[in-house]
Order: structure tokens, then C-alpha cells, then sequence
């Protein structure tokens, strides 16, 4: 089912929610008016550029930036000393909270010592960006270069190279969750234990805009300015506040288009850092633009995890769930570098299945590799992979259908709000539902059937499910903030911290606001992506804009509808008990004549003869959900694959996703979509590969493979609807399904195909070759 | 992203463009023509020529002309402008089915079959066909013109038979005949679209076997090559069912390890792997097109 949409005119009033609208974000990038932070020029802007270690682990002996300064329009070339000489102390936030983490700092600029290949160490300020590349060419760093260890499993080996001393077994954290004694117990008693080996590959992001950023500084009103694509502008006030000094309020973040950000946009990094400093050493306005080749090494890497996965089985139900795994955190433990691969993943490990004793332990690892934290799903992908996969086996195991075992170890529907063992709280969910209408698209039997005459034929399908839940949306005791104002006009602005990276915010926040005043919905502008011009709040990430941001303004504008009402009252001279909100107006109950439009109300609420307490028609809101939402659904894939060259083709993929109530199915089509084809790159053709020497071999579009339009099947999607009970608009978070619930899909069936050929196993990525070399080792066996 | 500095001429001849390489002989001197192979080595560092010897705005080595035996390619003919001339899929379904499969729209746009073949990149498209085609490349060169077949144009990696001072006129392509199959099969790779392994044919059949056979790789070796192991198992022979696996089955005969590309994508293991698989589509194709009748 693909959906049409409509045009916003087509839109009647009060029924915004639910219709696919077009999407308001279009209209710029499509005509090219967009604007991205390059595209930002200002007076007397000059170029900052970065020089990166190319090495993967060695001792810095000396940085000679004379040649480098010497350059004409070279403005400035910086080290670590002029960063301590101004009265930083040179460290970027980074992430804790975990047991044992590893007191390690993370430097803006490496003066010492670098652990990655794309390390920071110096910076040049030049006229243009041709002189910087050239001035950062010229200068001359001796390295000596240190044994490296760019594999998780070989940093835990005794005589690894020590890649920080604060840590000198390479643990940067140990991290563990549920009930362990029960656990344990539950496999000395179960029937059958099924063990599956999981190594996940190690993925970079890929935004179509590399990271970037212009930072202007005005010395006499000491104010920093700083426009950059990033997730949140609220989050990059804060932690260019805490580098720099610079008091929060005096610091206006604002983003631009973003091109992207999926995650990799959320935290602090060296590049927009050093540009605000460096803007406020010369007093010009700076700009940092990542290359490519420069976004490959020092934008997050994500997901690397080896891990053994435990069933404990009784009656064909898992009773016990045990997962032991190693992660990467890369060079340094970056913002969310230890809690994407703990907590965000460890905590989803059940997935969809009521398992009563479960429990996980992460050992968080140093590498020589470039910093991993959150990319789109941010450990759910991971999460959601380890516990499919385990279902397949553990269906293998027992020798039947993985859609019956499946079934067996559903939550039940009136098991919701359920409690996992690891303390996290599943909203609403009905499982059976969207495999029930995924088997609608899909006929199984009969799929089985061609199966086994296609195999007679030496022809090798197979058919994979994802049946995934993910945990986002806000939880209980965050907040965001949502701001509404009606102007005597009776045209609506509603603003909000979450910042549009290509979701689709305005067109779902405008839907919301439009409805709850029954206002028209082209006269609801939403603000957002500008520090000094919205509420506090969140910023994008975690499949949260609608859960948190959405219901912000739908409180928000219910509070005004209710002023409204009271100030319509007033004028009707009516108790406000007896006015009616209906279809855009208000009326006396029973006189529908004596009526006010909300324009008519508008046009009164700015006036001093009102009352104190309903004057003016401004509204700011700080929402806090119940809890968190548990989105979820069924995705299956049916593959066909030749042994003999390794291809593997996806014949079909069908998404059913449940994500509550649906703000415009459009937008969530999308981003379902967007969504999956990012996790068929993980799952088929996407893989950082480092060489011995700490090189990223895989740091180019011309060898890493992201899908393009010609790898990515058409995807049939479909939905079931189980409104959240942990907020009003019973909406879920959509941002991250599709990554989540495709990886295990595909892999899968993928296993399924080959299984003739006694392939039981299979990695990701699912490359010709390691498809073709798993089915020569199998047939050798 | 960004180059270092080198100094730009725009030949407006031929014999200027030659001229223009005899004066920097002694620089560093690339030719830009389609610059899609060019542009993108300067541009990542891996090349840093002191001279840049435009020839793209050069007519006279532009357009194709279909001739009753022979299809002529001018150097500077853009891959586009192949693919926009009527009768080029009859006269040399191989080149014009390899040409579309070159890059995407904006490489096919500008990039330019003198180009692709002078740059002799290992995993292009275009070298096998024109080996297997046994086509003539057109040289001119400070001491006249000359004719080097393509089999033998091609040396190593990036390195051809071409002088310093010299450049490509034009490629000649025989026709394919009525009695011939021709096709070229790859295998893309995901991230770059270049032939991880491509394999062209072309077959000369007497109705029921095989008269002629000329098979070529790119993507396989450092260089295009003639797959002669698999040619010797096919002329001749009846055309079976399982001819085309047979003879691909010799692709990689005689072929050693260390010979075939290894790289992170696809190992040399795999890569002759690969070249059989390929091998056996391209041989297969060319024998259904050509339609011979199969004996049991």
C-alpha cells in the first residue's frame, strides 16, 4: 500500500491528524533554496580546516606549524597549547555512567598522543579553503608510531597495545542488567539451551551533509552565534557553554537545513567546537565543512558488537535470556559512547517474547578506530538482531516453523503495560496482530511450497521475519517543551526545540496545533532549529518529535482552546461552561448563531478590558509522558540467493508496522522506508574495515557501500494501530522502526535460503563473498 | 576536494594538443578530456600533474560514424553520445550495452571513450570490450599515427602502449555479424559501480558449433585481458547445454593467484570465482543471441 498524499488546501478543518498531507519541508530542498550551513556566507568569514592523525596510534614527538604560518592567507594555525594558553583545559564531554567506566578525557586537540586515525591535532584558520588544506599539508607532526589494535577481541588480549593509560586493559566500561541469579538457575534446569555466536559489523553513518558549522563572535556584547547542522541546538548551547565558558544565554545555536543526521548529529565533536573558539580568538566569523574523507574518520562509527546470545528452554517457551557481549567504543568514550551499546541496547533485548529471567553484560572496549555512539536505532538494531536471530535458532533447535515459536512466546495483549527483567516497561503492543497482516502481503504456505520446488530446481529462496519492538519516545521524566502563540491575526506559530532533520517535523507539529484550535492548517507556522526563538526541550533523536514535541503542543493548544473558550465567553456574554467548541467556533450552547471563530477570539484577546487571567492567547508547555513507547511490528523479506556467485537478490520485503496513532501515514511510510534501506546497507554491504596499521580501508564512497536507489527492492508497507496509553496524542515513535526491524529480516531468510547447503550462520555484512565463502565451508563439513 | 595547483591549456588541434605534450614533456602532464577519471585522482590527491592539456572542446575527435564493416569512435565522443546514436545497438550491441553500464548519468554525460580507454583503469568497462571485440585503437603522436590492436594496448595497471607525447584518435570496433553473438556481462561493485569482474564475448557460430571465440576480463587482472584457456575450449566445440560451464570452467586455467585483484571488497579467491560465473553468463548470452541450435 503506498499512500497518496494530499495538499495542504485539501485539509479540512479539524481533521489534520490522520490525513498524508504533503510534506511543508519540500518545497526549499527541492527547488534548491534551501539553505545548509555552507551555504551560509557572512562578512569577512574565513575557513577553518583541520589536521588529523593519519595514524592510528602513535606518540606525538613534535608539531612544527611554522611553514604552515608562514603561508600567505593563513590567519592562524593552533595546538593544544594555544587551546590551554586561552584557559580551556582541552576536553570534549564525553560519557559515564556505567560501572568502571574508564576516567579517560577526550581532547579537542592531541598533543601528546593520538588513538584513531582522523585524531584532531591542529587547526589552521586560512582566507580560503584551498590555502587551509594546503597550510594543514604543511604542517609537520613526528609521530612514533605505537603498536595498534583496531579489533575488539584483540584489545582484551593480555599484551594489547594500551591505548589509554587510565585504562590499562582497554575496558572503558562494564555494564550489566536484569536478574542475573534467576538467570543463570533458569539454563541449570531448562530442557534445551540454544547458543548462537553474533559478531555485528561496524557501520558508519553517512549523512548526505557532512558535519559543519560558522560561528560568528561579537566581543562587545560577548555573544557567540554558531549555525550548524546538528540534532539539537538546545544540547549544542550546553556543551559549547561548558567548553568554552561562554555563559548559555549569551550562546545562539541555530540549524540550518540539516543534511541528515541520523543520530551522528547529536554530539560534541572537535570540528563546530574549534570553530567557536577560533571565532572568538580572530573575532571573524569561522567556518568548519567537513570533506567526505574527513566525516569517514571523525563522524561516529556505530554498532560493532561480538556477543553469545542464550536461550534456556521449557515447553518450547524461552525462560531464560543470556547475553555476554564486547562493544566498541572506538579511540575515546564519546557522548552516548557507552550508553548506546549498555543500556539502549541491553534493556531491548527481549524483543517481543515474555521472557520471565534475563540478563546482559556489556564489556565496553578502546580500539585505535574513530568513536562509536548512537546511529539511527542506537542499539536497538543491535538489540533487535541478537534476539531474532536466537528465535530462528532456537526454532532450528526444536525443530519447527520459527512463525510457531514465534506465536508461543508473544507477549499477550493483556500482559501490557508488561515489565521486562531488565526494568524497562512496554506501553501497549498487540504482536500477533501485525504478523497476522504481514501474512496477509505474504502467503506462507504457498511461499513454502515454491520454496521446495525452487530448491528441486538448484534455485535457493528463503524467507526471514523481524518481529521487533523498539523502546523510544521520551520516557517518564523527561520533558519538552512547546510553545504556542495566536496572533490577533488569528495565524498560529508553535515552537519547538526539536530540530527538523528531514522527519518531517512542521508538517506533523502543524497537523497537531491545526486540529486542537481548528484553525486552518496553512495558518500554523512552526518554528523551530533556533536557540533564542523556542522553549527549553529535547533535541531530535530517539524517535521522540511526535511523543514528546507533538504532545507538547497538542497541551499547549488545548490550554489555549480553553482560554479561548473563556475569552469567547466573555464576549458572548456567556458562562464559559456553556460554550460549545465545534468544528472552528465557539458558540453558546443552543444559540449556535451567537458564535466566535478562533480568528474572531483572536482579534479580541490582546486587549486590556479582558480580565487579568485571559489576556492574550500565548501558551508555553513543558510536557512529561507517562513512560516510553514500545512501537513494533513484523517485517519479512523473502530473498533468493545463487550460490555459485554469492549474489543475493530481495525478491520481496514487506514492513507492517504499529507506531499508535498516526499523525500523517505518509510521513511514517517514509520514514519505515528510510529506515530499512539504511539497515539493508548494514545488513548487505556495509562494513569498516580497518587494516592492521589503524587505516580506515573503507573510508570513501567509492568502497564503502551505502545502498543506492538500484539495491533497495520496493518496500510494501502496511500498519496496525495501538494507541500508547503513556501520552494524550497515543502516538509512538516511528524514527527508528525501520532500522530496527530489518537487519535480523534479512539475515534470516538469507539462512533459510542456504539452509539446503547446511548453512546455519551467517554475519552481516551479506557480501557475495561471504555469502559464497559460508556456503564452501558448510558443504565441506 | 582540493587539488593542488596546475597550470591548464586547451588544446584547439590535435596537432596543438601534441605540440602542447611535446612542450611540457618534461612536466608532470595529464590529458583532460571527459575528466571523470582525471578530475577524481586529482581531486583525492592521488594524482598531482603540473600541466592540465585540455582536449575535450576538440571536434574532430568527436562523434562515431557506423561503417558497413567497422563502427569508428572518436576519442572525445562521450559515453551519452554513443548511447543517443541510432544503429549503434545493431552494429556493436557489445560496446553500446558495456557503454550503459559505465558509471550512471552524469559519468555517461561527460566521460569519454578515448578517456576511459588512455586511463586503462583495471575494473573499467570498456577495455574488455574492445579486446574481445579485437578492435584497433587510432594513436597520434609527434611521430604520426598509428594502429595498436586493442589486445595489445592495454599492459598494466593504468599503463598502456600509449607515448608520452601521444594521444587517441579514435577506436575502431568490427561490426558484429549476423552470425555472431556479442555481449558483456559484470558484476557491479556495490559502492563504486565499477566491474568487480566484467567479461565480454563475442562468438562466431556455423549454426551448431563454435567457428570463433574471443573472450576478455576487466576487473579480473591488473589489465584487460583475452581469457584464452576458455576461447581454446569453445572453438570448435558443439554447442551443448553445458558448454558455457565447461568452458567458463577454464577461465581461470593457468591463472595464479598473485594474478588476479585483490581488494576489501573481493578477494583474489573470490575473483576467480567470479570470473567463471561471469565467464559462463557472458558465454551463455552470446550463444542465445547469436541462436544456435543446442545438440543434446
Amino acid at each position: 500500500m503506498s499512500i497518496e498524499t494530499i495538499e495542504s488546501d485539501e485539509v479540512e478543518r479539524g481533521k489534520a491528524v490522520g490525513s498524508s498531507m504533503q510534506r511543508r519541508e519540500d518545497r526549499p530542498l527541492i527547488t534548491g533554496e534551501g539553505q545548509f550551513t555552507d551555504d551560509l556566507k557572512y562578512p569577512r568569514e574565513v575557513q577553518l580546516v583541520i589536521l588529523r592523525s593519519r595514524f592510528g596510534h602513535a606518540t606525538i614527538t613534535d608539531i612544527d606549524t611554522s611553514e604552515a604560518e608562514a603561508m600567505d592567507g593563513v590567519l592562524a594555525v593552533y595546538t593544544e597549547e594555544d587551546i590551554l594558553a586561552s584557559g580551556l583545559d582541552n576536553t570534549i564531554p564525553g560519557d559515564g555512567g556505567q560501572d568502571h567506566t574508564a576516567p579517560v578525557d577526550r581532547h579537542l586537540l592531541a598533543s601528546q598522543k593520538v588513538r584513531y586515525q582522523g585524531d584532531p591535532i591542529a587547526a589552521v584558520v586560512a582566507k580560503d579553503r584551498y590555502t587551509g588544506h594546503d597550510a594543514v599539508d604543511a604542517i609537520d607532526v613526528s609521530y612514533e608510531r605505537l603498536d595498534m589494535v583496531t579489533d575488539i577481541q584483540d584489545a582484551l588480549q593480555k599484551d594489547a597495545p594500551v591505548i589509554h593509560e587510565e585504562a590499562p586493559d582497554n575496558v572503558a566500561f562494564e555494564w550489566s542488567s536484569g536478574n542475573a541469579d534467576e538467570t543463570l538457575a533458569s539454563f541449570d534446569d531448562a530442557e534445551e539451551v540454544v547458543e548462537v555466536d553474533l559478531s555485528i559489523n561496524k557501520v558508519v553513518a553517512v549523512p548526505m551533509e557532512p558535519r559543519a558549522a560558522v560561528a560568528q563572535y561579537r566581543p562587545a556584547a560577548e555573544e557567540l552565534i554558531v549555525d550548524l547542522g546538528c540534532q539539537s541546538v538546545l544540547g549544542v548551547q550546553d556543551h559549547l557553554s561548558g567548553v568554552l565558558g561562554v555563559p548559555e544565554q549569551r550562546i545562539t545555536v541555530r540549524a540550518p537545513e540539516v543534511g541528515g543526521g541520523f543520530g551522528v548529529k547529536a554530539q560534541p565533536y572537535t570540528g563546530h567546537i574549534l570553530a567557536a573558539w577560533c571565532a572568538m580568538q580572530l573575532e571573524r566569523p569561522v567556518k568548519w565543512q567537513a570533506t567526505r574523507s574527513e566525516a569517514f574518520v571523525s563522524t561516529n562509527h556505530s554498532r560493532r558488537h561480538d556477543l553469545t546470545a542464550r536461550a534456556a528452554i521449557e515447553d518450547g517457551r524461552i525462560v531464560g535470556l543470556h547475553v555476554d557481549s564486547t562493544a566498541d567504543v572506538g579511540g575515546y568514550l564519546t557522548s552516548g559512547g557507552a550508553g548506546v551499546p549498555s543500556g539502549a541496547f541491553g534493556t531491548r533485548l527481549l524483543g517481543q517474547y515474555d521472557i520471565p529471567n534475563a540478563f546482559v553484560e556489556v564489556t565496553g572496549v578502546f580500539t585505535n578506530t574513530t568513536t562509536l555512539s548512537a546511529y539511527r536505532g542506537a542499539g536497538r538494531p543491535e538489540a533487535a538482531y541478537v534476539i531474532e536471530r536466537l528465535a530462528n535458532a532456537c526454532a532450528r533447535e526444536l525443530g519447527e516453523d520459527p512463525l510457531e515459536f514465534r506465536r508461543r512466546n508473544f507477549i499477550e495483549p493483556d500482559q501490557f503495560p508488561y515489565e521486562t527483567p531488565f526494568g524497562s516497561g512496554y506501553d501497549s503492543g498487540d504482536y500477533e496482530k501485525t504478523l497476522d497482516k504481514a501474512l496477509e502481503y505474504v502467503d506462507y504456505e504457498a511461499f513454502r511450497e515454491r520454496q521446495a520446488e525452487a530448491r528441486e530446481e538448484g534455485r535457493y529462496l528463503g524467507i526471514g521475519f523481524s518481529n521487533y519492538i523498539e523502546i523510544c519516545g521520551g520516557g517518564a521524566g523527561g520533558l519538552q517543551g512547546g510553545q504556542l502563540r495566536i496572533h490577533p491575526s488569528g495565524k498560529v506559530v508553535a515552537r519547538s526545540s526539536l530540530v527538523e532533520n528531514g522527519q518531517g517535523h512542521a508538517t506533523g507539529f502543524s497537523q497537531i496545533v491545526a486540529d486542537e484550535l481548528g484553525v486552518d492548517i496553512d495558518d500554523v507556522d512552526i518554528v523551530a532549529g533556533d536557540s533564542d526563538r523556542v522553549p527549553e526541550g529535547g533535541g531530535t533523536g530517539g524517535s521522540k518529535a511526535i511523543t514528546m514535541g507533538g504532545n507538547a503542543l497538542k497541551e499547549g493548544a488545548k490550554k489555549l482552546r480553553e482560554r479561548a473558550r473563556a475569552i469567547a465567553a466573555h464576549e458572548l456574554e456567556a458562562a464559559t461552561e456553556d460554550i460549545v467548541f465545534d468544528d472552528g467556533e465557539f458558540h453558546v450552547a443552543g444559540a449556535p448563531s451567537r458564535s466566535m471563530t478562533i480568528e474572531d477570539v483572536a482579534s479580541v484577546a490582546y486587549s486590556g478590558n479582558l480580565p487579568e487571567d485571559i489576556r492574550g492567547l500565548e501558551e508555553t508547555t513543558f510536557f512529561s509522558p507517562e513512560g516510553s513507547t514500545a512501537p513494533f511490528g513484523t517485517h519479512v523479506v523473502i530473498v533468493e540467493i545463487d550460490p555459485e556467485s554469492g549474489e543475493l537478490e530481495i525478491d520481496r520485503y514487506v514492513a507492517i508496522d504499529d507506531v499508535g496513532t498516526q499523525i500523517n501515514p505518509k510521513l511514517i511510510e517514509g520514514q519505515i522506508v528510510g529506515g530499512v534501506v539504511q539497515s539493508i546497507g548494514q545488513a548487505i554491504y556495509e562494513d569498516a574495515i580497518y587494516d592492521d596499521n589503524g587505516n580506515l580501508l573503507s573510508g570513501t564512497l567509492q568502497d564503502y557501500a551505502v545502498p543506492r536507489a538500484k539495491h533497495v527492492p520496493e518496500i510494501e508497507w502496511d500498519s496496525t494501530v495501538t494507541p500508547s496509553p503513556n501520552n494524550p496524542l497515543g502516538a509512538k515513535g516511528v524514527g527508528e522502526a525501520g532500522t530496527i526491524a530489518t537487519m535480523p529480516a534479512i539475515v534470516n531468510a538469507t539462512i533459510d535460503a542456504l539452509e539446503p547447503l547446511g548453512v546455519d550462520h551467517i554475519d552481516m555484512p551479506l557480501t557475495q563473498e561471504r555469502i559464497w565463502r559460508t556456503v564452501q565451508e558448510a558443504q565441506e563439513e | 576536494m582540493f587539488p593542488n595547483k596546475f597550470d591548464y591549456v586547451r588544446a584547439t588541434s590535435v596537432a596543438e594538443a601534441i605540440d602542447l605534450l611535446e612542450e611540457y614533456a618534461d612536466a608532470d602532464t595529464e590529458i583532460l578530456a571527459g575528466g571523470h577519471s582525471l578530475l577524481p585522482t586529482i581531486k583525492s590527491g592521488l594524482a598531482s600533474p603540473e600541466v592540465v592539456v585540455d582536449i575535450s572542446g576538440l571536434d574532430e575527435l568527436a562523434g562515431l560514424e557506423i561503417g558497413p564493416e567497422t563502427t569508428t569512435f572518436g576519442a572525445t565522443t562521450t559515453y551519452a553520445d554513443v548511447l543517443h546514436t541510432d544503429g549503434v545497438y545493431d552494429a556493436v550491441p557489445d560496446v553500446a550495452e558495456t557503454v550503459e553500464v559505465i558509471g550512471d548519468r552524469q559519468v555517461r554525460n561527460a566521460g569519454t571513450m578515448g578517456g576511459n580507454l588512455a586511463h586503462a583503469d583495471p575494473a573499467s568497462d570498456l577495455p574488455a570490450v574492445v579486446v574481445a571485440a579485437d578492435a584497433t585503437i587510432q594513436i597520434q603522436g609527434p611521430d604520426g599515427e598509428r594502429a595498436v590492436p586493442a589486445s595489445e594496448f592495454f599492459i598494466a595497471m593504468y599503463t598502456t602502449d600509449l607515448g608520452p607525447s601521444e594521444l587517441i584518435t579514435a577506436i575502431e570496433v568490427p561490426n558484429v555479424g549476423d552470425d555472431e553473438g556479442a555481449t558483456y556481462v559484470k558484476k557491479k561493485s556495490p559502492s563504486s559501480g565499477y566491474a568487480m569482474v566484467g567479461v565480454a564475448a563475442r562468438l562466431r557460430t556455423d549454426g551448431d558449433s563454435i567457428e570463433a571465440a574471443r573472450l576478455a576480463a576487466n576487473g579480473a587482472f591488473d589489465h584487460a585481458q583475452r581469457l584464452e584457456a576458455a576461447e581454446d575450449a569453445l572453438v570448435g566445440a558443439t554447442v551443448t547445454d553445458d558448454l558455457a560451464a565447461t568452458a567458463a570452467g577454464a577461465a581461470t586455467d593457468g591463472v595464479e593467484e598473485w594474478e588476479l585483484m585483490d581488494d576489501i571488497q573481493v578477494s583474489s579467491d573470490f575473483r576467480g570465482q567470479l570470473l567463471e560465473v561471469y565467464t559462463e553468463r557472458a558465454i551463455q548470452q552470446a550463444l542465445d543471441r547469436v541462436g544456435v541450435a543446442v545438440s543434446a
